[in-house]
């Protein structure tokens, strides 16, 4: 059984200048224990598609349209949508559950408390533990996202710590109350590479020993071949692939997709080999195109593209494109 | 050096920092931004710069520039627009240059900057911003440098009636492209290109870098492209140079680092570099900690505490400089002995 189930998701957001469908009929599924990958450049909604499933959408002038996300748990159900995100419930699972780590952890992190305190604020609230034992827990929790000296850091201040320290405090903060999903969001675009290694090293490895199933939002593609069993590919608002890792990397169907392989340069390609990018750019988010959204990109766009949106279907086994290629 | 075509030789530079401390605001410590490196371009080829944040290579770039004045050392560069007649060229000092050389050299030796939002002034229409430099310099005015700024906005890509536009009109690619055509507007020897595209959308990331190889050709410009990610500087360049707490650790032709690396850290910093293949399962080789402060850099070899291969002499004594052969410069006491893994290819 799955652990989250979203069904024809859309979160709009109303503002001065009209609509933006930031979200737009979006479906996917997270199971118990597995990466999620979500790829998409910058205003593709992937980030948003995640504050929804955490009910963390600013109302207004975001709303939830339509749409449904199922948390399955202990053999219940629950309809995330359907419950006040202020409420008691939600907040039983925020940060409890269903946790998440941000892409920028200096913003992310409180200045003004220690990061033992920020820890210690999720253990108590949901475990009901007692100071002490919370503070414990929370140098157990450093110690175990490799944070050397873990009884000195817990009283340190976000400053204190570098980039590479910070993201991992944030780990552990989310991973404290030992949740059900972990949602990553560009959680390594802000660190070097060998600090980047360390933590997605870090994060496989604490997949393992939480049984934690990861929703991991990137842009890049090299992060994804290495963390995620599952991938979507978000182009505005919409899911236009989705599949197995290694089916989205060897057998990519969706022209978008094609074009994100081809414009990166690789380190396995010979020097000079010309990149092929993608022409123009992502459409503004008030004047989407009446058809297929990557039409006026595509190198393989046809009439019908104009003017009717291609549904996400089946193109091979376990593996969905929304394309009418493929038609 | 055999090469007769060197645009710009690097020799010792160095940047220091001093840190303040205390009401009588004395100096405590340094903080070695550059410290001491050696480098030379060569005319119409990209050297590629990367390393950490941190490691200088942005100063690197400002400094050649003599945007910072540097501590120590010289930067020799060729210019053809201060060449007397019958010269090809004029060897000057940018370290050392006067006032007046220096506002001459300028044309010579541009810049683009990482973030394509603070670098253009938003209160100027694009017009104006790439008409700037003609008008300081003197090159060009009313008509003819109207039509100059067409030129060049056609030549990154834009169009004629973009001049008449403010930069928050336009996406991150096309602000970039504003840059570029700002730099080319004096006609240039010299690019230095600091982190130019990593601000941007992947699929906006290669129309940039296809921008920059075809200027290249069609300018015969010299590029000193500063970067973090790896895979774009092997894309880009024809030599790199791999930086680490103020110092080249290695410098060589780009095909000669990614399958001969000489210094462990470039073998690190390689093997970190996430690939897009799901199947892709050999062990990576992961540093331990951070980059040490600069202020406080360790003794012996700067990268001794994190280096897999670490042996007694690299914490006491810091290893020089030197040239293996064939233009592979490495700073390593053991580059000739280790057997470092290459980067995967095919």
């Amino acid at each position: 059984m799955p652990l989250i189930e979203v069904r024809d998701l859309k979160t709009y957001f109303y503002t001065e200048d009209g609509v933006v469908r930031a979200v737009d009929g979006v479906d996917f599924t997270i199971e118990p224990e597995k990466t999620l990958g979500v790829v998409g450049e910058s205003g593709c909604g992937k980030t948003v598609a995640a504050l929804s499933v955490m009910g963390l959408i600013q109302i207004p002038p975001g709303k939830i349209e339509t749409g449904e996300i199922l948390y399955h748990r202990d053999g219940k159900v629950t309809e995330l949508t359907g419950l006040n995100p202020k409420g008691r419930e939600y907040r039983s699972i925020r940060g409890n559950e269903i946790a998440m780590i941000f892409q920028e952890p200096m913003t992310s992190l409180n200045p003004v408390y220690t990061i033992g305190n920020q820890i210690m604020e999720a253990i108590i609230l949901h475990q009901h533990l007692k100071k002490k034992e919370a503070r414990k827990k929370a140098i157990e929790m450093l110690h175990a996202v490799g944070i050397p000296v873990p009884e000195q850091r817990v009283d340190e201040y976000p400053h204190q710590l570098s980039g590479g320290m910070r993201q991992r405090a944030m780990i552990a903060m989310a991973l404290s109350c030992n949740p059900s999903l972990l949602i990553a969001d560009e959680p390594t675009t802000a660190l070097d590479v060998t600090i980047e290694a360390q933590v997605l090293d870090l994060m496989n490895g604490l997949r393992e020993n939480f049984n934690t199933a990861i929703q991991f939002i990137t842009h890049d593609l090299g992060v994804i071949a290495q963390m995620a069993d599952d991938v979507v590919i978000m182009y505005l608002g919409k899911i236009v692939e989705s599949a197995t890792a290694s089916e989205i990397f060897h057998n990519t169907k969706h022209p978008y997709t094609q074009g994100l392989m081809n414009s990166i340069p690789s380190l396995a390609t010979t020097k000079k080999e010309r990149l092929i990018p993608i022409k123009g750019v992502v459409p503004d988010p008030f004047e989407v195109p009446e058809g297929c959204g990557f039409e006026p990109r595509c190198p393989q766009a046809m009439e019908i593209c104009k003017t009717k949106i291609p549904p996400l279907k089946e193109v091979a086994s376990c593996h969905l494109a929304a394309c009418w290629l493929y038609e | 050096m055999s090469s007769d075509n060197i645009l710009l030789d690097v020799k010792n530079l160095k940047k220091y920092f001093p840190v303040r401390k205390g009401v009588l605001r004395r100096v405590v410590a340094h903080v070695k931004a550059v410290d001491d490196i050696d480098m030379y371009i060569k005319e119409g080829e990209t050297l590629g710069l990367v390393g950490e944040s941190g490691c200088g290579k942005t100063t690197t770039g400002r400094t050649i520039l003599r945007l910072i004045e540097p501590t120590a050392g010289e930067v020799r560069f060729r210019s053809k627009k201060l060449a007397g007649q019958g010269e090809e060229y004029k060897e000057v000092d940018v370290a050392t240059a006067s006032r007046k050389t220096l506002k001459a050299l300028r044309r010579d030796m541009q810049v683009i900057f990482q973030d394509p939002y603070s670098s253009l002034n938003p209160r100027m229409t694009v017009g104006a911003i790439v008409g700037e430099p003609l008008l300081v310099h003197r090159v060009a005015k009313g008509r003819e440098r109207e039509n100059r700024v067409r030129e060049l906005l056609a030549s990154v890509g834009l169009k004629p009636d973009h001049m008449k536009r403010y930069p928050h009109e336009f996406s991150g690619g096309q602000r970039q492209r504003i840059g570029v055509a700002r730099a080319l507007a004096l006609d240039p020897q010299l690019i230095i290109a600091d982190e130019p595209v990593s601000a941007l959308d992947v699929s906006i990331q290669a129309q940039v870098l296809n921008m920059l190889e075809d200027l290249q050709e069609e300018f015969g410009l010299t590029y000193l492209f500063i970067a973090h990610d790896l895979s774009v500087v092997k894309h880009i360049s024809d030599r790199v140079a791999v930086m680490y707490l103020g110092k080249i650790v290695e410098l060589c032709k780009t095909e000669e680092l990614f399958t001969n690396p000489k210094h462990p850290y470039t073998e690190a910093l390689m093997s970190a570099v996430p690939v897009p293949d799901p199947d892709y399962n050999v062990e990576r080789i992961l540093l331990e900690g951070d980059v040490p402060s600069p202020v406080n850099p360790p003794s012996g070899c700067y990268f001794h505490p994190r280096c897999r291969y670490a042996k007694d002499t690299c914490k006491t004594e810091a290893p020089v400089y030197r040239d293996l052969g064939n233009e592979h410069f490495v700073c390593c006491h053991f580059a000739d002995s280790l057997s470092l893994r290459p980067v995967r290819t095919g």
